[in-house]
């Protein structure tokens, strides 16, 4: 069975006036379906450039980036906008929320593109704040919620539309031990009960140890 | 959730600033409004103008008189088909304060040329058998509750002495760029007076109005009626009825200019006002941008969450402000000394104006900041700290 997530030979480096910085020197990984990969490194180690790449929001220098069977790097701009909708969903280390919408319509604003009729996509919304456990707190602002609450909100909007993978940089690094254990359970939950594949990235060990796997990450480079 | 409640939440979401915004648009479109019809006042002569008909002056200026003898001479000319003359009779009516158009007219020919004062014919018959009779136009009845049969006393400055007119006739304009604030009496009248008074001003006509069969014959039919009195002691100068109005205009000319181009000048203020605003909020939500752009939304979503806003904040300022117009202009028409701008109306084409301005200055304030928010990488969006 082919790896759901294929990167070959990836490098990427940024420019800064005329000098090129390297960021990811020649990375191959291979993720399974199903799996929980805990990205681990220093800062500027790499980690959150390589999520990047894997959800579709950055491009590679070299090497490509497959999955669920697509080379990310062959896809335009709106091919790729469209690929993300329908298979990413993202975790923000500051939950990034949009504050004039309530916790339910902040859920259903990815369900806006894929052509649903708006009562199911309230009912997707809605469906998807219960399984996290804010099904009473559906009509709040995110300025009427706990950190915690919100990270909930955010993780909610990133199951609603089924997504092919979950992608979370640093999901408790703003959260304090409790609401950071309901949130790492809540990942562990969506992994085991219903397969679906994370990748994280973390600085904390102890966030870590809920992942199935750890890859480290130095100096751009797989370790 | 539709994207709209999303671009009206966003529009909301600095109730003060979005409110200072359409007040600032609101207040400039009212300007806008206000210089137009100001504007379309003073030109309002201009446009009211008929092609058909031709203005004979005296060559040197306007206030030197003519002789009534020309007239007969004028009307032999091939292509006049009517002759018809007036005097600028000034006076004072109640103070100096009440200015309005009053003029000693042919009353035979004067209607005849201008179809453009409507009086109802028993009115214009009564007003032809009457010697000292008067027609006045509908605004100056209203104005000073005259009715037919009432006596209008004027004080004569050029024409001295204590003049008592009788209302015989009230017309009403044909259109709205008539004038309703004249009153006409009969030149005959005057000249009876001038005759007895053995006034210079006997004998003498301000200016004739001339009807011609075909408007594209102004041209010759001008330089025809000038040939006559070359070289006589009262040379004309001949010209179409909007030469005449403009070259009367002229003295204004420059201030009209200035306000014409404030005018526009306002629509361009505008455009800052929203532009900044739109520019300060597209900024501020670069990061909510790279979050839409990462959950799927596209560079055209964002071209809509941000043209949608500035169009909304265009939209209503300029609905407030040209609903405040009417009010203004009214307000603005009565605080003016009765008689300066005797056609004084917004102009259906102003309103047409200031709308589409309105909206295309939306659509124009919203380009940079959309085309910023579009063009600018998710990774450098995420990371921007507003």
């Amino acid at each position: 069975m082919p790896p759901l997530i294929d990167i070959r030979n990836v490098s990427k480096s940024y420019r800064r006036d005329s000098l090129e910085i390297p960021v990811l020197r020649n990375i191959s990984l291979e993720i399974a379906s199903g799996d929980f990969v805990a990205l681990m490194g220093p800062s500027g180690s790499g980690k959150t450039t390589l999520l990047n790449l894997i959800a579709g929001i950055d491009r590679p220098t070299e090497g490509s980036v497959t999955v669920a069977g697509t080379d990310l790097t062959e896809l335009g701009e709106s091919d790729l906008a469209a690929w993300r909708a329908q298979h990413v969903g993202f975790i923000f280390q500051f939950y990034n929320l949009i504050p004039v919408l309530t916790a339910v319509e902040n859920v259903e604003l990815p369900l806006l593109l894929s052509g649903l009729p708006k009562p199911e996509r309230r009912a997707h919304a809605e469906a998807a704040l219960a399984i996290v456990g804010l099904a009473d707190r559906m009509d709040h602002y995110p300025r009427q919620l706990s950190g915690g609450q919100e990270q909930r909100v955010a993780i909610a909007r990133a199951i609603v539309t089924d997504p092919t993978i979950l992608v979370a940089d640093e999901p408790t690094g703003d959260l304090d031990k409790t609401s950071a254990e309901e949130v790492l359970g809540l990942m562990d939950r969506l992994n085991r009960e219903i397969s679906k594949t994370i990748l994280m990235v973390t600085h904390d060990p102890h966030a870590a140890e809920r992942a199935r796997s750890i890859r480290r990450l130095d100096k751009g480079e797989l370790v | 959730m539709e994207l709209l409640k999303l671009i009206l939440r966003n529009t909301l979401r600095h109730k003060l600033r979005s409110l200072l915004t359409a007040v600032g648009i609101a207040v400039a479109v009212l300007a806008f409004m206000l210089l137009r019809t100001v504007v379309t006042a003073w030109n309002a002569g201009v446009e009211a103008s008929a092609a058909n008909r031709l203005i004979t002056r005296h060559a040197v200026s306007f206030v030197f008189p003519l002789p009534y003898a020309y007239r007969d001479r004028i009307a032999r000319i091939p292509g006049v088909e009517r002759v018809t003359f007036a005097v600028w009779f000034s006076g004072v009516y109640i103070d100096k304060n009440q200015f309005f158009a009053r003029l000693a007219v042919d009353s035979n020919s004067f209607f005849d040329v201008y179809p453009e004062f409507l009086v109802p014919p028993e009115q214009l018959a009564a007003f032809k058998r009457e010697r000292n009779a008067c027609i006045i136009g509908s605004e100056i009845a209203e104005r000073y509750k005259l009715k037919i049969g009432d006596v209008m006393p004027l004080e004569g400055d050029i024409f001295p002495g204590r003049w008592e007119f009788v209302v015989r006739g009230i017309y009403r304009p044909r259109d709205k760029t008539t004038d309703p604030t004249s009153m006409l009496f009969h030149w005959q009248y005057l000249e009876e007076q001038a005759r007895k008074q053995k006034s210079s001003r006997e004998g003498q006509v301000g200016w004739y109005v001339s009807r011609i069969s075909n408007p594209e014959e102004a041209g010759s039919v001008s330089s025809a009626i000038d040939a006559l009195f070359t070289n006589s002691p009262a040379e004309t100068k001949t010209e179409t009825e909007r030469a005449f109005q403009q070259s009367f205009l002229s003295s204004m000319g420059s201030v009209m200019t200035a306000m014409d181009v404030m005018s526009f000048v306002i629509i361009g203020i505008i455009l800052l006002v929203l532009a900044n605003t739109m520019i300060m909020a597209a900024r501020e939500r670069t990061h909510e941008y790279a979050v839409l752009k990462t959950l799927g939304f596209t560079a055209r979503h964002i071209f809509l969450l941000i043209t949608g806003e500035s169009l909304i904040l265009s939209v209503i300022g300029s609905a407030v402000g040209l609903a405040v117009t009417f009010p203004a202009v009214e307000g603005f028409q009565n605080a003016l000394p009765k008689g300066w701008f005797p056609i004084f109306y917004i102009e259906p084409r102003t309103i047409v104006f200031g709308t589409v301005a309105g909206v295309a200055v939306g659509l124009i304030a919203a380009l940079i900041p959309a085309r910023r928010a579009m063009s600018i990488r998710i990774v450098e969006g995420l990371r921007y700290i507003g």
